[in-house]
């Protein structure tokens, strides 16, 4: 029997959190993530399904929606990411897959992406400098991919305070982290 | 240059990346009878005008879709940008 030791993203025991004066940077490791992308034509059939089993109505361009411990988030035209705490919801994609049957295609991303929290009043000041989105302008339940040091990162703003998260490729995890914290060093 | 994403809104051009013509679009029937000849002018005979240009742009570092970009390649004006989808569908194509 194997005998394995989890770790987070970023090679450690457990979850990095830097702080800066006006703004931290948090790695959360707890959150599990599926993929959804509607089928040729069967959009309807994916909205009604994903309402019918979940009560979480998809939300429209740029958006994202929570409803209990699921949220999702618009990807591009037809396609969502589903987000929950990975606890609670490690088998997340099996649940979708048989919720949605052929309405959708269905693939897990767990262990794919690392996601950093950051929060605090200066977060903007440190996003203005690595991505070409305006955060200042974000609603509070905008979402946008962009690129944050040549990754595809999607950027999603938590609520109406100054909080949001980064979703970046896992395997580039140390780097995304180095730049957001070169960035914020270098704002604040 | 700013692309008028029409799902997006303004977006820097920067986030996209060029294909080439929007005529890309119109892939001859590969078992047509002239699919020989069909195949050589869609792979390597391009117009190159100086003016209203169509052209494929893909929003690489953003939602990921394929956008129809009308810009004048003289003064870089964007005239128009759709979906490609919607253009390809508008065209009678399903898929």
């Amino acid at each position: 029997m194997h005998d394995l030791i989890a770790t987070t993203a970023l090679g450690e025991a457990g979850p990095r959190a830097d702080r800066f004066e006006g703004l931290s940077i948090a790695e959360n490791p707890d959150f599990a993530l599926v993929s959804v992308a509607a089928r040729l034509d069967r959009q309807e059939g994916l909205s009604a399904a994903m309402k019918k089993a979940f009560g979480l109505a998809l939300p429209d361009v740029g958006l994202s929606r929570a409803k209990g411990a699921l949220s999702a988030f618009w990807t591009g035209p037809d396609q969502w990411m589903i987000e929950a705490p990975h606890d609670s919801h490690e088998d997340l994609a099996a649940q979708l897959g048989a919720a949605l049957g052929e309405n959708a295609s269905v693939v897990e991303q767990n262990d794919g992406w690392v996601r950093f929290d950051i929060e605090g009043p200066r977060a903007s000041d440190m996003f203005e400098r690595l991505c070409p989105l305006d955060t200042r302008r974000m609603q509070p339940d905008a979402v946008s991919r962009t690129s944050i040091e040549h990754l595809g990162c999607f950027v999603l703003r938590r609520d109406a305070g100054e909080a949001f998260s980064v979703l970046g490729p896992r395997s580039s995890a140390g780097s995304l982290h180095h730049a957001l914290c070169t960035a914020a060093r270098s704002a604040l | 240059m700013i692309i008028n994403h029409p799902l997006l809104g303004p977006r820097d051009a920067q986030e996209f990346t060029y294909l080439g013509d929007a005529a890309l679009i119109d892939r001859p029937d590969w078992q047509g009878e002239d699919a020989q000849s069909r195949f050589y002018e869609y792979l390597y005979l391009r117009d190159n005008p100086a003016g209203t240009h169509r052209e494929l742009w893909f929003h690489e570092g953003g939602d990921r879709s394929w956008l129809v970009v009308t810009r004048n390649t003289v003064s870089h004006e964007i005239l128009q940008v759709e979906l490609a989808r919607d253009v390809a569908r508008a065209k009678g194509r399903s898929k």
